[in-house]
């Protein structure tokens, strides 16, 4: 296993460029969203709690690693298959804003 | 480093993966049967592909001396078609004979309907009814959670079912636990991008050991990597990992799973025994 230090060494250029990434992923949304809708897509919302995760602190239990808490707020929590297929695949989110209006 | 890649998707491949992945150092490939990326329109299309998997697939791996084995299904992405499964279904144990099939996979869950788990269940029921090995596939992204845990809690309703005949594959950082603590195997199946990568495949490596890992490279029609595996061996040694631990997890835990059917015929490695000890 590497130290802290060979780590900043070794993986710090290859992530800040992913951070860079996800700024420009987010300046790009908008400026092509004029109406400033963007924000209420469940999918963005996620990534919102998902980028507060980031910056907040690791907790010392494993399953409060920031990963873990960003796969959980990405994650479907009902527990029961669905009555029929409503599209072949994944959308990378669980809609919970529109699920909790529907209660 | 010899490894085997347990989860590839030969048939989406050219000729040229075959050598590069032989050139790398892998000797067997195992291919679970799959949506081929469009909906097939008859049984008989399912026929037709395992007898790809059985006979063509193992041809063209030994032209470049790497062993080819498969796993045969009815697979997630189709099973809610639950007319088409049975057809299929009917299909397979004619190729249950063949020298190169390991079991049954990769069978699971697609977006989790009740059809597809009817078609997951009677598929675990004809594994355990002709002593195949299982290879799960899980739901990816948002529904990977969820139907991990569901596939769990229909293998558990089979007593008779060894835990460690059976691999639960797409596994990521919140599913692992689940798996490993119930006694199945666990497969990391790298992809470039969308999906889990080599660097988070170590990651895990470091948090919960390498005991019953499998790492794999998927080789699908979609954005995959035919040297996944290598890249991750690349990955290990970046990170200072010994060659001892990097082999465990290529080669001779792949071969301890695999292995447990008599199909399959890579040795284990010879246990080096020191002058001392011989
Ligand atoms: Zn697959």
């Amino acid at each position: 296993m590497l130290t802290s230090e060979q780590l900043i060494d070794e993986y710090f250029v290859e992530n800040r460029n992913r951070v860079l990434e996800v700024a420009a992923f987010l300046d790009r949304l908008d400026r092509a969203d004029e109406s400033g809708q963007s924000v209420l897509d469940f999918r963005l919302r996620a990534f919102g709690e998902a980028l507060s995760t980031l910056s907040a602190p690791a907790l010392a239990d494993p399953a409060g690693s920031r990963l873990n808490r960003i796969q959980e707020l990405l994650s479907d929590p009902t527990t029961e298959p669905i009555p029929a297929l409503d599209r072949k695949s994944a959308r990378g989110a669980y809609d919970l804003w529109s699920a909790e209006a529907r209660q | 480093m010899n490894y085997i890649d347990h989860h590839a998707h030969m048939v989406s491949r050219t000729t040229d993966d075959y050598e590069k992945m032989a050139l790398s150092g892998c000797v067997a490939v195992t291919e679970p049967a799959f949506w081929a990326g469009w909906d097939r329109s008859s049984a008989d299309g399912f026929d037709d592909y395992f007898r790809q998997l059985t006979v063509a697939e193992p041809q063209r791996a030994a032209a470049y001396r790497m062993q080819h084995y498969s796993w045969l299904a009815m697979n997630p992405k189709e099973a809610d078609n639950r007319e088409l499964s049975k057809e299929v279904l009917k299909r397979i144990p004619k190729f249950i004979g063949c020298p190169t099939v390991l079991g049954i996979g990769e069978i699971g869950l697609n977006r989790i309907t009740r059809n597809e788990v009817d078609t997951f269940r009677e598929q675990v029921e004809m594994a355990i009814q002709y002593k195949q090995l299982i290879l799960i596939h899980t739901p990816h992204l948002e529904d990977k959670k969820k139907g991990t845990r569901i596939c769990i809690e229909v293998l558990r309703q089979y007593p008779e079912l060894k835990p460690e005949n059976v691999l639960i594959d797409h596994a990521e950082e919140h599913t692992l636990e689940m798996i490993l603590e119930h006694g199945y195997w666990a497969g990391l199946t790298l992809y470039p991008m969308t999906k889990l990568s080599a660097v988070r495949a170590v990651d895990i490596v470091e948090v919960f050991g390498p005991g019953r890992i499998c790492v794999a490279g998927a080789c699908d029609w979609g954005p995959s990597d035919s040297l996944a595996v290598p890249r991750f061996i690349m990955e290990m040694k970046r990170r200072h990992h010994a060659e001892e631990l990097i082999q465990r997890v290529v080669f001779d835990n792949p071969v301890q799973f695999l292995g447990q059917s008599a199909n399959f015929k890579v040795a284990p490695r010879a246990r080096e025994v020191s002058p001392a000890m011989a």
